[in-house]
């Protein structure tokens, strides 16, 4: 871990333009994925800009009748929130299947979301990453892949982004608000997270300098039909090998809308409208959720160890489906 | 014989220090001056450094020194110098001794300064270039050039063959073959490796964790060249080590030769990530071939494990032995080979070589089991042996029968249908699955001293460690027991090598070892007193037989007249003696290991629902049957068989260290991604503890239970989970890809 400086902050403004002052600054939150890297030099800010005393952790209802989220609820706050539990109940789940209490207690929402991926060799600096050093070469394309992607993968690449809260929020159509420099914009969450490409080094579409302030739930309608499933190594504290957000709306046994959003695949949590779309309109069945399974992974490639991701997604598609059916 | 003490089940003496903060590890001791030392690791696993340049290091303020081996001189060249009471035949690791890489993650510079977090940035400044050269650390690549294991090593016996395993084999009527394959798993205990060491120009003294601290002792005197008066260790508290603590780990050299350069106190601590640099349980690949008779009569077994070691020593373990005693057969052929890598050597880890060997074994008789048509169970019993037949002698006690019929009874075996997937629970296959775990009840010498003061306080110690097995705790009961006083008045110590000298913590020897030290030193303090109590005039028993005296609760009298007593500190006060203090050494009876075989066992019985889409595995319930001998306290003894249960599900099914062949490294180094069990992952576990009476093992029938627990869990899950599933996976850990047969490597996963 290098020196570094650090300021706690209390205004948004201040945030913005303390971190731009540096030119190696982050944001800090909770600090669990942030210092974890700094101990193992892969991450060398020259200063901290401290946000936690900033008025965004809360969560309210927005005049739309959806819900926004602030950066700085915790995932333990947020996971447990009445309006929470009562309107996304997904987004819930998602979060409880995350990390561990201890974790989820500091673990804030804006930093779920920009947490980096677990691929072994980008926490190993004896080890080549693009991710990590561009240029240096991808080490576990021919390495221990096991808990690597196996959609929208580059030869650059193959990490995953390993967080379960954002899959969960992909399958909602969350928007993501930030302010920074030039000022305040969205990101409709499927243009958060980047893939690959020939620039692993960069995880998503936030700018040096933007600062997360909330993250805004549309209304939504999956309340009754809804399922969350992690498949993962042990039955805690494990990230997930893949992982499943399936919602259903139904109109009878015929499915009005569906979502589908896949975790421990991509370098984003994998979502495909299109493939959505294609099953509107039809019986909620297991061979049709089945079909989707298919559909959904027909480009997926393995890399050896993490092949059996391929199988395994499919199968836990069609196991989330049957629990969303379940409920009611 | 009623006992006040001893056999019940005390809570850890040591509860409320830990508990509260109190108890203080080797990390935790405050020293003026301190200086503070960072360990850079090497990025390479073979090669030769060229440069290394820490200008950049040194130019901090507050950096003291970075010591490299351009820089570390005078060390000793012999290097036998580095060796230690647990090393395999072969040149130790020396430390900075030359430019050669062996291994990756060896230390190559260590910085020293004024704070640790300087120490650890300024480990980020050190720039090393290395030479690489061609390595290897691939096991199943390299089974050619496998050699026959040498001897040399504590605890390790080559194994014998006996009878033509071979031609009964060809002619038996039943037979089944098959290879199963473990991974390099690494100790992790929750406390790192820390070593404080303070040098005041005359002695050294050492506080580090370990679970010895006279081969501490040795191993720096030896290599500093300091009198082993001159040296002391203390080590009273290890947060777990599992085997990890029994050879000096680097960051004890590293403080020590710190600490004589700069003539400051100095602290190393290993990361978790170098938590990774040294030993491990070793990889190893095992081929196993089994017959029998239509009957179910074992007719042959032929086991054979090629295991991994380092290129400079040749770590050894009792890997295929067991499968020559467990059973009755005539006919077995053992085999046991090396294969030398680019890794660090090897090292114990709870119950070595037997974890690995007993696996094999006991999913092999499953397999025979299986093929027999015949229950698990019934063909154990049926293959069952009071003899050993590789010695020819008899157990001095084994009460596995009871094990098998206590554990089955607990689990409801009786209820199992032969058939793989007959049971299920919605989208569960549920299965069940048995195995047999056996392991030494060694006694190794030990020195135990007791200093009983006038006002009735007892102090017994011994330079043994408590890796949290509850040595504490044990000794204070054997101590009160056998002097007969208070339990509150008895204090234990260990963890120094100013205290008498003790073995090693390790092999689940140390009940009975020290136990029987302990057990020792307190009769010759009783057998005081009493002299004192017959010869003292102002004595109410002044020229009793002192054989008929007894004493209990601190009060000397004869049972079989009431109307005498005295205290045991009137009694010395009136022979006017402030205190009495003995040393005494105990040590295994030569003519009792000649005529006998001294084993503890255990009969493990599992159940695991298997989610038949996505394979994920679940043990929903143990029960783990242990005849050990006397159970000195049930409830620290419980804890270790807990302990050695999670462990097993943990081997079975999560753990793994992973090794990446480009770069000769292992690669998941923390927490996070070596996965071992969460609270979630751990269901039922039921200990029994059966009456096993051994008067001969040792003074105090114990036998020892920080390793039996363990051994038989991994067999009994996997065939728990051949049993739902009618998948064979043979390689180590069971993971859901293995069990759905969508595994990359699934080509020994046999389905029925
Ligand atoms: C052992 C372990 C297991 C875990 N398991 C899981 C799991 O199973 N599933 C899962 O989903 N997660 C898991 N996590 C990850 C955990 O959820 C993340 O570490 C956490 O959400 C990050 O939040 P934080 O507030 O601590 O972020 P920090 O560590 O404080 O920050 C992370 C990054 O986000 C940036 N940042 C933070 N807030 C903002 C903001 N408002 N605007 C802009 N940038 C910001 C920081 O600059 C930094 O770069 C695990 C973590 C650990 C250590
Ligand atoms: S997968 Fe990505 S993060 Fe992992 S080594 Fe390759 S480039 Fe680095």
């Amino acid at each position: 871990m290098n020196n570094f400086s650090y300021n706690k902050v209390t205004e948004v403004a201040e945030a913005v333009a303390d971190l731009t002052g540096h030119t190696n600054a982050r944001f800090i939150a909770g600090g669990t994925n942030l210092l974890d890297l700094m101990k193992e030099n892969v991450a060398k800010p020259d200063h901290l800009t401290d946000i936690n005393k900033l008025a965004l952790a809360g969560i309210e209802a927005t005049e739309d009748g959806g819900l926004s989220l602030g950066a700085l609820a915790t995932n333990a706050d947020t996971a447990w929130n009445e309006l929470v539990e009562q309107k996304y109940p997904l987004l819930s789940q998602a979060i409880l299947a995350g990390a561990s209490p201890q974790l989820r207690n500091m673990a804030t929402n804006g930093g779920n979301l920009f947490q980096r991926t677990r691929c072994y060799y980008f926490y190993d600096t004896a080890t080549a990453c693009n991710k990590r050093e561009p240029g240096s070469g991808c080490s576990a394309i021919n390495g221990i892949n096991r808990i690597h992607a196996i959609l929208g993968t580059s030869e650059h690449c193959i990490a995953t982004h390993p967080s379960d809260m954002c899959v969960a929020l992909a399958a909602l159509n969350a928007k993501v608000n930030v302010t920074g420099p030039y000022g305040d914009r969205v990101i409709e969450f499927r243009d958060f997270h980047r893939l690959p490409g020939d620039t692993p080094h960069l995880d998503n579409n936030v700018q040096d300098g933007e600062l997360v302030t909330s993250i805004d739930l549309p209304p939504s309608n999956f309340t009754q039909h809804f399922h969350y499933l992690k498949v993962r190594e042990r039955q805690s504290y494990a990230f997930a090998l893949v992982s499943v957000a399936a919602a259903l709306e139904l109109d009878g046994n015929v499915i009005k809308d569906i979502r589908l959003a896949l975790g421990g695949v991509a370098h984003k949590p994998w979502r495909d409208r299109s493939c959505e779309e294609a099953f509107i309109g039809q019986e909620a069945t297991e061979a049709n959720f089945r079909a989707l399974a298919e559909k959904i992974l027909a480009d997926a490639k393995g890399y050896g160890s993490n092949t059996f991701k391929i199988d395994l997604a499919k199968r836990a598609i069609v196991r989330a489906f049957s629990e969303a059916l379940k409920n009611n | 014989m009623t006992t006040k003490y001893i056999g019940k089940p005390a809570s850890r003496v040591d509860g409320l220090e830990k508990v509260t903060g109190k108890a203080r590890y080797s990390a935790d001791f405050k020293v003026e001056g301190l200086t503070y030392g960072f360990i850079v690791s090497s990025s390479i696993a073979k090669g030769k450094i060229t440069s290394i340049d820490s200008s950049r290091a040194l130019a901090l303020e507050g950096v003291l020194q970075v010591f490299t081996h351009e820089n570390v001189r005078n060390l000793p060249w012999f290097k036998l110098r580095y060796t230690d009471m647990d090393a395999p035949s072969g040149t130790p690791f020396r430390p900075f001794y030359d430019n050669t890489i062996r291994f990756s993650m060896q230390p190559v510079a260590l910085v020293i300064a004024e704070t640790f977090e300087l120490a650890r940035y300024a480990s980020s400044l050190i720039k090393v270039e290395y030479d690489k050269e061609t390595y290897t650390t691939s096991l199943y690549k390299n089974l050619s050039k496998s050699f026959k294991a040498p001897k040399g090593k504590i605890g390790y016996v080559p194994p014998k063959s006996r009878g033509n395993a071979d031609a009964a084999y060809q002619d038996a009527a039943f037979k089944i073959q098959a290879e199963y394959k473990h991974s390099a798993e690494h100790h992790n205990p929750m406390e790192l490796f820390s070593t404080t060491a303070i040098w005041d120009n005359e002695k050294l003294t050492v506080y580090d964790k370990t679970q010895g601290v006279s081969n501490c002792q040795f191993y720096i005197g030896n290599i500093f060249g300091l009198a082993y008066k001159d040296v002391r260790i203390i080590s009273p508290y290890v947060g777990g080590a599992f085997g990890s603590g029994l050879r000096p780990q680097h960051q004890l050299f590293m403080a020590v030769l710190a600490a004589l350069e700069l003539k400051r106190p100095v602290k190393v601590g290993l990361t978790r990530q170098q938590m990774f640099s040294f030993g491990h349980r070793p990889a190893t690949l095992q081929k196993l071939a089994l017959s029998a008779s239509p009957e179910g009569t074992l007719e042959s077994v032929r086991h054979e494990a090629y295991s991994e070691t380092s290129q400079f020593e040749n770590y050894t373990e009792v890997i295929v032995n067991w499968s020559a005693t467990m059973y009755a057969c005539e006919n077995v052929e053992l085999k046991y080979e090396l294969v030398k890598l680019d890794t660090f050597t090897p090292l114990d880890m709870r119950a070595p070589g037997a974890v690995t060997g007993v696996h094999a074994m006991e999913s092999a008789m499953d397999e025979l089991a299986f093929e027999l048509k015949m229950d698990p169970l019934i063909f154990r019993l049926k293959n069952y042996t009071d003899e050993d037949q590789v010695n020819e002698k008899p157990f001095s006690s084994k009460e596995l029968v009871a094990c098998y019929r206590e554990g089955a009874e607990k689990f409801g075996w009786a209820a199992r249908n032969v058939e793989p997937r007959s049971m299920r629970d919605g989208k569960n296959l549920v299965g069940w699955g048995v195995a047999t775990a056996a392991w030494d009840a060694n006694q190794m010498p030990s020195r135990a001293k007791a200093l009983l003061s006038i006002d009735g306080k007892l102090v017994v110690s011994s330079g043994t460690s408590d890796i949290g097995t509850g040595t504490y705790t044990i000794m204070t009961q054997i101590a009160a027991e056998i002097l007969g006083i208070a339990i509150e008045n008895v204090t234990f110590k260990l963890g120094d090598t100013n205290l008498p000298l003790a073995p090693l913590e390790g092999g689940s020897w140390t009940a009975a070892s020290v136990g029987s030290a302990v057990k020792t030193v307190c009769e010759d303090v009783r057998k005081i007193l009493l002299k004192h109590a017959v010869k003292t005039k102002a004595s109410p028993f002044y020229q009793y037989d002192s054989t008929k005296l007894q004493i209990d609760s601190g009060e000397i009298f004869d049972p079989n007249d009431s109307s005498k007593g005295v205290s045991v500190t009137e009694i010395m006060r009136l022979a006017g003696v402030n205190s009495i203090e003995e040393t005494s050494t105990s040590g295994p009876n030569p003519l009792v290991g000649r005529k006998y075989t001294m084993n503890s066992h255990a009969a493990v019985f599992a159940e695991v629902k298997v989610d038949e889409d996505l394979g994920t595995v679940d043990v929903t319930r143990v029960v783990c049957a242990v005849a050990a001998g006397k159970i000195l306290n049930p409830k620290t003894a419980r804890s270790q068989i807990l302990g050695g249960v999670v462990w097993g599900i943990s081997k079975a099914l999560e753990e793994e260290s992973k090794l990446d062949h480009q770069y000769g490294r292992f690669m998941n180094h923390n927490l996070s991604e070596y996965h071992v069990p969460v609270n979630k992952d751990i269901n039922d576990i039921e200990v029994i503890f059966v009456e096993e009476k051994d008067d001969v093992v040792n003074p105090l029938g114990v036998k020892g239970v920080g390793e039996i627990g363990i051994i038989g869990v991994a067999g009994a899950i996997a065939n728990a989970v051949f049993h739902a599933t009618g998948v064979r996976v043979r390689n180590l850990p069971i993971t859901m890809d293995k069990v759905l047969q969508i595994a990359e490597d699934d080509r020994n996963q046999v389905a029925v």
